[in-house]
């Protein structure tokens, strides 16, 4: 059962990273002069609503938490709107957040912001799908034995590596290398993107090294 | 309690760090041998004769072309000050003021020329004088000894006049006093030091200049004006009274233009140019940009006139002068005479001879200089040398050659002229080499020195890294690990100085004390080594007991990789010129990464968590009340370090950087409306300081008893800051408005500051006669002894330590009965007893915050409350992080908790306005009280040093706060415990009394040891940071950026760090001495 879990995690991941290599090649055969780092803040909202489709599709399909009740449709409804508040309260945190981490106040709001949103989709976002709108099952995954499945190992790494990558994204910034991609945000998005594309390909790797060591408490 | 063993181990500790210092800043500045020889006119220097000569009466070495000059220095005269633009049709407050000069150059081209004077950096007012005087090269190391000006020993400009019988007149800033003493036929000094006053130099100066001209009495008369340099550090340059002043300059100029007779050179010159801010000192484009104007009456130039102005370095001035003037050029002169002011009336032809002999001269008397100089100093490379005495050999004889042709009486032919022209190129191009070797080679550095230095500062980091391991173990012994390593380095110390007396040689004293401190350092070292392996033999007995301790040492290193892996980013950062530009903005990221990643581990490892959630939500996790309260801190830490961005100074490395808008003076602000609001501000924050720390105090019960300390505290507090209140409204009102109140004024000015430094200075004396604020209520009358298990008085000190635990529960016993039960019971009772260190610490620290504070300028007081804020957060945070770990071992300071706090020093210390670049060292803190200067350099050193390291001073002192604010906040999570189970265990409970600092007490040894262990973590992380940048200096020391960036941040690092071990080790003293106090507190209350 368990490398069957792997192998759907594996081929989920691989899906995702796709999308955000097609986030980056595609769209130049539509728009005219579009590039990463020229065009960035268009690259950031594409990869955002990109990788948010993804995701819900894939959640759609995959279903990695099966509830076992049996849920109205009003109750659906309910939880998608919370699930939209729930993304855009960390999108205003996480812009907080970065700020206070020392990103400018009040010039370039616009791209702090959409740095902001698209650090929500690699990390708010997965949790969202994963479990919901649960603050308490948040802080249980994202401890040390609070893990209950391979997904939920798969998103601690995911979301470790994106902030991992966004911090480390921050150390070019003060360089003198006059660089395109030092401007802010660039290299943070960058950072975090890689982090998250390394962490989509290591957590699937990871799992299944540890797959004799992994045991789950059941629900 | 071993008290004076832990200080002198410490002290030992940052002895052997500074001996490090010592050695590598020895082998690191750069040094340059001072020659003594002297020119004279006998010397055979002196041109061959040439056809069409004229002969003077006086020549010496070269004839005397202007019998009399004046050199008018206007300092910090930055050539765009000079320059006029006829075009600009609004010119700024500093533009186009200097009309008269345009007006001459252009009306009379050849009388009147304007340069760009190129100054060598550093650019203070001092090493140009120097430069203008010797024609050599300041070294780095000169920048400290601004404050100190010393006589000028080499052979200087001055000096050869004098000798030659000349009368120098001087008048204005009276640092030339110091340099020259007893070298002027007249002079008029007017003070200098005190950068506020724009006019007592000028209008001295103003006062005397004409009528000195007229009367004739002068061979050279130097006029040094300060007003405009002034008025740029006080307004900066950007500002009206920028333009009052040099409009006057400029009036001075025309009016002493009519003064002058038709034989006199005028050269008006700035001795170095300013930066947007009005500051000068660094090497930056604006500060080396002077100007200078050279005019006669009688025709100097000849009729060819440059399109722009031509660049010409300071030291050119010197030659040029002296043999303008018929003196010899002073023997270290490497500078290159102007030629163009040798050209005379004669055709081409002529002038280019006449040009040619006064090269000749000058690279002669080069070619001696430089001669002389590889004999004494063996710095200058050999190859190079040859390489210019092969240069100066080959012009010399092509000039020979030429002359003995104009002997011959050739005509001047168009093929002749070429060759005079190439020859004065060749000349030129060996004077500049020259000049250009000198300069390489006096950036020179003795690699062995260097490496040595960073060898002894990083074995100084090991030793304590392993004296604090060491130092949790209870079995410290402070004779093997103190005694003897002191001992050895005494030994070594001696022997030195013996063979250094036997020999007679020089004693160099940084050599001695070097080897002193590494044959302890050694001596320690070998002792610890020689404990260990006894150990490891032990635990090979027993296996598996070893595999635990491996298992367990590794998990214990785990708790390392966090703090150790941030140390290590921020030492990687010092070497890279970048990262130290942006350090203001690097040091609070990675704090704030520190703190985020603390809690975020706390949270990992479920420590945040409610141990039982509730059934009902499977899968589920709740934070407790605490966490919430853990995360609330944690913003408001973010909140700080982000706020505190506030209060950053520029550096001009950083493109479109504004300087902070607090760091200005509130007299410099233009609206009375914002001046009054931000008034207001400063002084809600001073309040909102005082009434915090009285506040905290008085939560925890010592604000209560009648000792004169706490009397100090109740009242002096609200005086001080009512007395700064005053001081600043004084500063900030405009000063002429005052009108006649400004003998009031002046009297205020220094009055409130002084006041507060004498009453801050009482209360930090009070605090070491009397540091306790325990309140006693004593109100026993039917009760019995209090010590039950003790009969009579204690008869020896280990008794007493035994007793203290009990008479403090006994006390606290009594204390609840009478509060819970309502029973009116006589007791003893004493309040603040728990938080009885922390609170003689906090007291200091508010008295220190404020004494610094009056040194900053007005707005700065917010950044000061943020540093208390701040400081106040971590220990919070830290406490919580302690209590909610729950295994962490109460005696030892975690790594995260001395690396935050140490950050948070660096932090603040940008966030208090500085940098660490010379020309951002507020040197008005020297004037804080003291507005008519300084008689001694000491003090005004000492105030400067305080503005700049102000938050090291703070975080040093408050260090040992680490160590007892996780007791004193014991308080809340006991009494919250108590609330929960009061019915259940209500004996228990007894027990578990909340006993907060007592708890050190209780252990004194342990106490002593963490105490050690503290100062030795913090010693370490500090040192860490020193290493890297001086291995960041000395690797990177052929880096472009080596004088601008790494070598300032290196001596502000190191002076950091001395500043922070000695404030570390006074902290540690006043624990201590609270200690003692508590103990005769005891005892005094024993018999009763
Ligand atoms: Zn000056
Ligand atoms: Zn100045």
């Amino acid at each position: 059962m368990k490398d069957t879990e792997i192998k759907r995690l594996l081929s989920a991941n691989v899906v995702s990273v796709l999308s955000i290599i097609l986030t980056t090649t595609v769209p130049p055969l539509f728009l005219e002069n579009f590039s990463v780092l020229g065009t960035h803040l268009i690259w950031l909202c594409i990869c955002s609503i990109c990788v948010t489709t993804v995701n819900i599709i894939l959640y759609i399909i995959l279903k990695p938490n099966p509830s076992s009740k049996r849920i109205s449709f009003a109750h659906k409804v309910t939880r998608f709107l919370k699930c939209c508040v729930f993304f855009f309260i960390s999108c205003i945190l996480f812009h907080g957040i970065i700020v206070l981490y020392g990103a400018p106040l009040i010039e370039s709001v616009l791209e702090t912001f959409l740095f902001a949103v698209l650090l929500s989709t690699f990390t708010t976002l997965h949790c969202l799908c994963m479990l919901g709108p649960n603050i308490q099952a948040w802080i249980r995954v994202f401890s040390k034995n609070g893990a209950m499945s391979i997904w939920d190992n798969s998103l601690q790494i995911t979301t470790m590596c994106s902030i991992v990558g966004a911090w480390f994204g921050a150390f070019p910034i003060p360089l003198d290398w006059d660089r395109p991609w030092q401007i802010w945000p660039i290299s943070c998005s960058l950072g975090a993107t890689f982090g998250y594309v390394a962490g989509l390909i290591i957590a699937p790797l990871w799992i299944y090294w540890n797959r004799k060591q992994l045991t789950y408490k059941s629900r | 309690m071993q008290r004076w063993p832990v200080l002198l181990f410490l002290a030992w500790a940052c002895f052997l760090f500074f001996s490090g210092i010592g050695l590598f800043t020895s082998g690191f500045l750069l040094m340059r041998i001072e020659l003594t020889n002297r020119s004279s006119c006998s010397d055979p220097l002196a041109a061959p004769a040439w056809a069409g000569q004229g002969v003077t009466s006086r020549a010496c070495w070269m004839p005397q072309r202007v019998p009399k000059a004046v050199l008018l220095i206007i300092d910090a005269l930055t050539f765009e000050f000079a320059r006029f633009d006829p075009a600009k049709a609004r010119p700024r407050p500093y533009e186009n003021k200097l009309g008269f000069l345009h007006q001459l150059a252009g009306s009379q081209p050849r009388h009147a020329r304007l340069y760009r004077f190129r100054a060598d950096p550093p650019t203070t007012t001092m090493q140009r004088i120097k430069g203008i005087t010797t024609g050599s090269l300041p070294t780095f190391i000169d920048v400290g000894s601004n404050f100190a000006s010393y006589a000028i020993e080499e052979d200087n400009l001055l000096g050869q006049l004098v000798e030659n019988g000349r009368r120098v007149v001087f008048m204005g800033d009276d640092t030339w006093d110091g340099l020259f003493p007893q070298k002027f036929f007249r002079s008029y000094f007017f003070p200098s030091f005190n950068v506020k006053d724009l006019h007592t130099v000028d209008d001295g100066i103003l006062q005397h200049l004409y009528t000195t001209v007229d009367g004739g009495e002068w061979d050279l008369l130097i006029a040094h004006f300060l007003g405009v340099d002034h008025c740029g550090h006080k307004h900066g340059p950007d500002h009206p009274e920028m333009a009052k002043k040099l409009t006057q300059m400029n009036e001075m100029l025309r009016s002493l233009v009519d003064h002058l007779a038709n034989d006199t050179l005028l050269v008006v010159a700035g001795d170095h140019g300013m930066t947007e801010t009005g500051d000068h000192g660094g090497d930056s484009e604006k500060e080396v940009n002077a100007a200078l104007f050279v005019y006669s009456k009688t025709p100097l130039f000849g009729a060819h006139l440059p399109e722009e102005p031509e660049t010409i370095p300071q030291v050119n001035l010197v030659p040029t002068l002296a043999l303008l003037l018929g003196v010899p050029i002073p023997y270290s002169n490497i500078g290159e005479v102007m030629a163009e002011l040798f050209s005379g009336d004669g055709g081409t032809a002529l002038a280019a001879f006449s040009q040619l002999s006064a090269y000749r001269i000058n690279a002669g008397q080069v070619d001696r200089f430089l001669h002389s100089y590889s004999l004494a100093a063996q710095d200058l490379p050999a190859e190079r040398l040859r390489y210019l005495r092969e240069l100066f050999s080959a012009a010399l004889e092509e000039h020979d050659r030429l002359l003995a042709q104009v002997r011959e009486g050739l005509p001047a032919s168009p093929e002749q002229e070429a060759r005079l022209g190439r020859l004065v190129v060749r000349f030129q191009h060996y004077l500049r080499e020259a000049r250009a070797v000198c300069m390489e080679s006096w950036a020179r550095f003795h690699p062995l020195r260097m490496v040595a230095g960073c060898a002894l500062i990083a074995a100084s980091c090991l030793l304590c890294c392993v004296a604090s391991e060491l130092a949790a173990a209870l079995d410290f012994s402070y004779r093997s690990r103190l005694l003897y390593p002191l001992l050895w380095g005494l030994a070594v110390a001696a022997v030195l100085g013996l063979a250094h007396l036997l020999t007679r040689e020089g004693l160099d004293l940084i050599l001695v004390v070097s080897w002193s401190a590494a044959t302890s350092q050694l001596a320690f070292f070998w002792h610890s080594w020689g404990r260990r392996p006894r150990r490891a033999h032990l635990a090979g007995v027993q296996p598996p007991v070893a595999n635990v301790g491996l298992w367990q040492r590794l998990r214990a290193w785990q708790g390392l990789v966090l703090p150790m892996g941030i140390l290590f980013i921020r030492c990687c950062a010092m070497f890279s010129d970048s990262f130290v530009v942006a350090e203001a903005r690097v040091a609070p990221f990675l704090l704030a990464s520190l703190a985020v990643l603390l809690v975020g581990k706390l949270h990992w490892h479920g420590r945040l968590t409610a141990p039982e959630a509730p059934k009902q939500s499977p899968g589920a996790a709740f934070y407790q009340k605490e966490s919430w309260q853990l995360l609330c801190l944690l913003a408001v830490l973010l909140a700080c370090l982000r706020l505190s961005g506030l209060f950053h100074q520029c550096r001009e490395e950083i493109p479109h950087c504004q300087p902070s808008p607090f760091l200005a003076p509130l007299s410099s602000l233009q609206s009375a409306q914002a001046k009054n609001l931000f008034y207001l501000l400063c002084v809600a924050s001073l309040a909102g300081l005082v009434y915090a720390v009285r506040c905290w105090l008085q939560h925890y019960g010592n604000l209560n008893s009648a000792s004169p300390l706490v009397l100090f505290v109740r009242w002096a507090f609200p005086l001080l800051a009512v007395w700064i209140a005053c001081y600043w409204a004084v500063t900030s009102g405009a000063e002429d408005t005052l009108g006649k109140l400004q003998e009031l004024v002046q009297v205020a000015l220094v009055g409130f500051p002084q006041a507060v430094y004498g009453l801050a200075s009482l209360g930090l004396l009070l605090v070491l006669w009397t540091p306790v604020t325990v309140f006693v209520k004593d109100s026993r009358e039917s009760v019995g002894p209090i010590v039950t298990p003790y009969q009579g008085a204690p008869s020896s000190q280990a008794d007493l330590q035994h007793v203290i635990p009990q008479i403090y529960r006994r006390m606290q016993e009594s204390l609840k009965t009478q509060l819970d039960r309502g029973h009116r019971r006589a007791t003893v009772a004493a309040y603040g007893l728990g938080s009885v260190y922390s609170a003689a610490l906090v007291i200091v620290l508010t008295l220190l915050g404020l004494l610094l504070l009056t040194l900053h300028s007005e707005r700065m007081s917010l950044a000061f409350l943020l540093l208390f804020l701040e400081g106040f957060v971590l220990l919070q945070i830290h406490a919580w992080v302690v209590s909610l770990a729950g295994d962490a071992e109460p005696f030892v300071v975690p790594w995260y908790a001395v690396t935050a706090w140490v950050f948070a020093a660096t932090q603040f210390f940008y966030s208090t306005g500085h940098q660490p670049i010379f020309p951002a060292i507020h040197w008005h803190a020297a004037f804080v009280g003291f507005q008519e200067g300084h008689s001694t350099h000491l003090l005004p050193a000492v105030l400067v040093g305080a503005n700049t390291f102000a938050s090291h001073i703070l975080f040093a002192v408050g260090c040992p706060l680490l160590l007892l604010w996780p007791f004193v906040c014991e308080v809340p999570n006991s009494q919250r415990r108590k609330l929960k189970k009061e019915l259940r265990e209500e004996l228990q409970e007894k027990e578990e009394q909340p006993i907060m600092e007592m708890r050190l007490r209780e252990s004194p040894e342990r106490f002593s040891a963490a105490l050690l262990q503290l100062g030795l973590k913090y010693l370490f992380v500090l040192g860490v940071q020193l290493l890297a940048c001086v291995l960041a200096a000395m690797v990177l020391r052929r880096h472009l950026m080596v004088w601008k960036v790494f070598a300032p941040k290196f001596l502000f690092e190191a002076l950091g760090f001395m500043v922070s071990s000695i404030c570390l080790l006074l902290g540690i003293f006043l624990v201590m001495r609270v200690d003692c106090a508590v103990s005769a507190w005891f005892e005094q209350l024993q018999p009763r």
